[in-house]
């Protein structure tokens, strides 16, 4: 069991960053993305309901689990979706997820 | 009459709406406002973008239960708006919805003047703005040119189906909204489109099922696994490009392009007023949640300070102190005495 894992971000600037994040602590990715500053609105509070925490996964899709049917209607609100897209707030930190790589797909407004 | 004898002037304070208290924003916040203006005697007008009240609760998650209301283990998010309208009914608040405020005049007495994208005027004493993360707004599609055609054939909301009888319109999205309207459209158009990016919808399923029967019925040109990628014209739009997944590209001639992606929160107007902002939130002065500017307060999740909590009962507790200290503006000549509402009840206006 991993005590902190590596991920990498990509910031809608395009720079690169990679990030020790603690497991188990019960984080979501768009927490984390939050509290690292990135430009996520998370309006709805990790529901979701919003889309405001829309992220693309460069590396590691395939590790992560299907979205659930709420999450898929929000995605398919997203004029910018592609096939990697997930929102952040869907996302529980945990070991499986050392070594990922994500873009940050936040609105522009933020 | 002759227009000489009408008094402009006159006509103009008649068409304003007056009030102590003017809140931007109608959410949970914005409305537990208007109870403690209402305890201190001052009257709250509220303009919310949206065309109903409660905010994010009532347009995001008005059947998701809330558990940190105190007093109640348990809310659904409606039910809360419910009873917070209730609550405030004998300070009888007025409302302006469906408008988004747009500018905001100070005059020489010290009241501000705002105005909404309708032409709204309300004059008040204190300006609080409990906007939440600002005004929910379409979401738009990335297509270059696209603000080009705004309003001359490229729209994000259908307020007035007639206006599409007998045009060739192009929807696009795969929400309810889109499935919806593109069944409501279908008998109205002359020639109905929806583009959608996948294969398959996720919106109510009876709604998905009655699209594809349409399709099959040639009521609407179905166009899936597609994006919208460009669009052009001549002063008004005249046609859009359509690319599919193998990325083999059609264009369409059309005199109409909906988008149809819901909607997302933008700051909007506000952030040109002169605040202090910082990430999207207003800067306030924690005593009393005033801004920069005199008699202009931000309360819940719009303002930030050193601590902040985006709860709704941390900006139930900002409107408090708020109108504790708006007071000054509203009554400059009365001194200021706190009351419980136990002792001294809740007296309608």
């Amino acid at each position: 069991m991993k005590d902190l894992i590596e991920i990498t971000i990509i910031g809608t600037d395009g720079k690169s960053n990679t990030l020790q994040i603690p497991t188990g602590i019960s984080l979501s990715l768009m927490e984390v993305l939050k509290a690292e500053g990135y430009p996520i609105l998370a309006t709805c509070g990790g529901m979701a309901l919003c889309a405001t925490c829309h992220v693309q996964v460069i590396k590691g899709y395939e590790k992560l689990h299907q979205p659930e049917d709420q999450e898929w209607a929000m995605l398919d609100t997203l004029p910018n979706y592609t096939p990697q897209s997930r929102l952040s707030c869907q996302l529980k930190i945990d070991e499986s997820m050392n070594g990922m790589e994500f873009r940050v797909m936040g609105e522009d407004n933020v | 009459m002759s227009l000489k004898s009408v008094n402009f002037a006159n006509l103009l304070v008649y068409s304003m709406i007056q009030t102590d208290i003017c809140i931007v924003g109608a959410g949970p916040v914005g409305l537990f406002a208007v109870f403690e203006a209402g305890l201190l005697k001052m009257r709250c007008h509220l303009v919310d973008a949206l065309p109903q009240v409660g905010g994010q609760l009532s347009e995001i998650y008005p059947k998701k239960p809330i558990y940190d209301i105190p007093g109640y283990p348990e809310i659904l998010a409606g039910d809360l708006i419910t009873n917070l309208m209730k609550q405030i009914e004998p300070f009888k608040p007025t409302f302006t919805l469906g408008e988004r405020v747009d500018s905001f005049v100070r005059n020489e007495d010290g009241t501000m003047l705002i105005t909404t994208n309708q032409g709204t005027k309300i004059l008040c004493k204190v300006l609080v703005i409990a906007a939440g993360l600002g005004c929910f707004e379409p979401r738009k599609p990335e297509v270059k040119d696209l603000e080009k055609f705004e309003g001359k054939g490229i729209s994000y909301m259908i307020l007035d189906p007639e206006k599409y009888r007998g045009k060739r319109v192009v929807l696009a999205g795969g929400g309810d909204s889109a499935l919806d309207w593109a069944i409501h459209l279908s008998d109205i158009c002359g020639e109905l489109s929806l583009v959608h990016r996948s294969e398959t919808f996720r919106g109510a399923p009876d709604s998905a099922a009655k699209v594809f029967e349409l399709a099959k019925n040639g009521k609407i040109n179905l166009l899936l696994n597609s994006n919208i990628t460009a669009v052009s014209g001549n002063g008004h739009l005249e046609s859009v490009t359509i690319t599919n997944n193998q990325q083999e590209s059609t264009q369409l001639f059309v005199d109409n392009f909906i988008p149809l992606f819901g909607l997302t929160p933008k700051l909007g107007p506000i952030a040109h007023w002169g605040l202090n902002i910082d990430k999207n939130a207003i800067v306030v002065n924690v005593e009393d949640y005033s801004t920069n500017i005199p008699a202009v307060y931000a309360i819940g999740d719009i303002n930030t300070y050193p601590g902040k909590l985006k709860l709704i009962l941390c900006g139930f507790h900002e409107a408090a102190l708020m109108a504790q200290s708006a007071f000054r503006y509203v009554y400059p000549d009365q001194k200021l005495s706190f009351k419980y509402t136990t002792v001294n009840g809740v007296n309608a206006f």
